[in-house]
């Protein structure tokens, strides 16, 4: 067995496995409610995950759509490829089509189901900043994302959260309005609570999974260039710049944050425990101690 | 990548595969015979330098290392796109000298920690008109791959794929020709 320096943080595995063991307990307990409770909710559950399978499906070609992205061939973009070529052939995995969206806003963000249908977007305000090792930190830590799924498990872990925030929206105009008799809207009330209580726990839980998949993405990227400190120079000029964009332009990308490089909102009511991303200081932290675990002798 | 790494999101740097290397000087029998192409005697191996003083040593030992034999010293050089190449010269005639040379390069990486940080290795040759072929060693796909560059960054694909048809039998080939990586201005094979 190979000596190895390249190891995952266990503190960090567990944390998130804790997490993603809490929405399990939470969607099935949920679930199981809800078949209980009333049969026709069925009916919205499977639209929702039908809506949360597309979704998922087609992250890619919505998330490009959004961005007014276009995919770039290798001969207009040489460099840009030229840099992935190298960092997929290093971590063994499938390249990514690769695309670029012409905004101002300092970004990137990898989407699609699968490895196999992934998509690496940069914007050409990210181009024009970052230095080329700056990129190719910033390159690699998409596709650690790739590589781990994230696309795929963040779908799954917010697709009943989104059932309920279904039912916690429309629940009561559709079930309440339907069912006549007081006991049926006495039982419709005590759902729809449920709803929103589940919807709460949900949406923390899964900020907080989105926060530890960019810690893990941080890791893995700066474990494939091997230069933590280039990725954590293009942390701090990102967010940097991001404070100096227009607001407005900032506003238009919000929804996708949980898929991007570094959120694109400020403000002091973005508070940290609905942050979906952690905080520069601890992402900078962490890069740290990646850099000193690579330089000290094995 | 396993159903429990995703869910964790615990990506691990995949592992170099190193004993593959061994196989070239038949190859290059079979490169001899079938097209008549000869060895130049220069190979190189294309690393990624991490940063940290770790890395910086363990780089100068493997060049006093290699340079100990008397033979011609090895040229570090960083290409465009940060990544490090150790070229390596032997006479043209004894391939499997330069192939160990090459070998010393990745053990010594390996048995530092370092071994997800190596990216490829190429062995030039020269046909009898002179076109330039770099029998490229992927380390994570275990497989190889010919390269024939010619100039303004073109590939002779006619020649790569003959190539291909010849060392089949020899070398396992990279079979997704997606991952037959570019290797512009690759030290050695110019």
């Amino acid at each position: 067995m190979a000596h190895t320096r390249f190891r995952s943080d266990p503190g960090l595995t567990a944390r998130m496995g804790l997490v993603g063991f809490l929405l399990a307990v939470l969607y099935l307990g949920f679930g199981a409610y809800l078949v209980y409770a009333s049969g026709s909710i069925a009916l919205g559950a499977i639209i929702v995950v039908g809506l949360a399978f597309a979704q998922w499906y087609f992250s890619d070609k919505m998330a490009l759509a959004s961005m007014r992205a276009n995919i770039v061939t290798p001969e207009q973009a040489p460099e840009l490829h030229g840099m992935i070529d190298r960092l997929v052939a290093l971590a063994d995995m499938p390249k990514p089509r690769v695309a670029i969206a012409d905004t101002d806003l300092p970004n990137a963000f990898a989407a699609g189901r699968s490895p196999d249908h992934a998509v690496v977007c940069v914007t050409t305000g990210i181009l024009r900043r970052l230095d080329s090792d700056e990129l190719e930190g910033v390159l690699s830590h998409e596709l650690a994302h790739v590589a781990n799924r994230d696309v795929a498990v963040m779908t799954v872990a917010s697709a009943l959260g989104l059932l309920a925030g279904f039912i916690t929206r429309w629940g009561l105009y559709f079930g309440g309005g339907r069912s006549r008799d007081r006991n049926g809207a006495a039982a419709f009330l005590v759902i729809w609570l449920v709803s929103i209580l589940v919807y709460a726990i949900s949406f923390l839980l899964t900020r907080a999974l989105s926060r530890y998949r960019e810690l893990s993405a941080d890791r893995g990227g700066a474990y494939l260039t091997g230069k933590p400190s280039a990725l954590a120079s293009a942390l701090t000029k990102i967010t940097g710049d991001m404070a100096r964009i227009p607001t407005r332009d900032l506003r238009a990308a919000e929804s996708m944050n949980a898929f991007f490089f570094a959120p694109a909102i400020r403000g002091a009511s973005f508070s940290t425990l609905i942050a979906t991303h952690p905080p520069i200081e601890k992402r900078l932290e962490q890069l740290a101690k990646v850099s000193a675990e690579l330089g000290r002798p094995l | 990548m396993t159903f429990l790494d995703a869910l964790l999101g615990r990506s691990k740097p995949v592992q170099a595969n190193l004993d593959a290397l061994f196989a070239i000087p038949q190859a290059a029998l079979t490169l001899q015979a079938g097209g008549g192409f000869t060895p130049t005697g220069v190979g190189a191996v294309c690393y990624r330098a991490n940063e940290g003083a770790a890395f910086a040593t363990l780089q100068g030992d493997v060049q006093q290392l290699l340079d100990a034999d008397g033979g011609p010293a090895v040229e570090r050089s960083e290409d465009s796109y940060g990544f490090t190449w150790l070229l390596c010269r032997q006479d043209p005639d004894d391939l499997s000298a330069l192939v160990t040379e090459l070998h010393t390069v990745n053990r010594t990486l390996e048995d530092n920690g370092f071994g997800p940080s190596l990216l490829c290795s190429q062995v030039g040759f020269v046909g009898p008109d002179g076109r330039t072929l770099g029998v490229v060693y992927l380390y994570k796909r275990g497989s190889f791959y010919p390269f024939a560059p010619l100039a303004d960054e073109r590939r002779d694909n006619a020649l790569e794929l003959q190539v291909r048809g010849l060392v089949a039998g020899d070398l396992p080939i990279e079979k997704e020709m997606g991952r037959w990586l570019a290797l512009w201005g690759a030290p050695g094979l110019t």
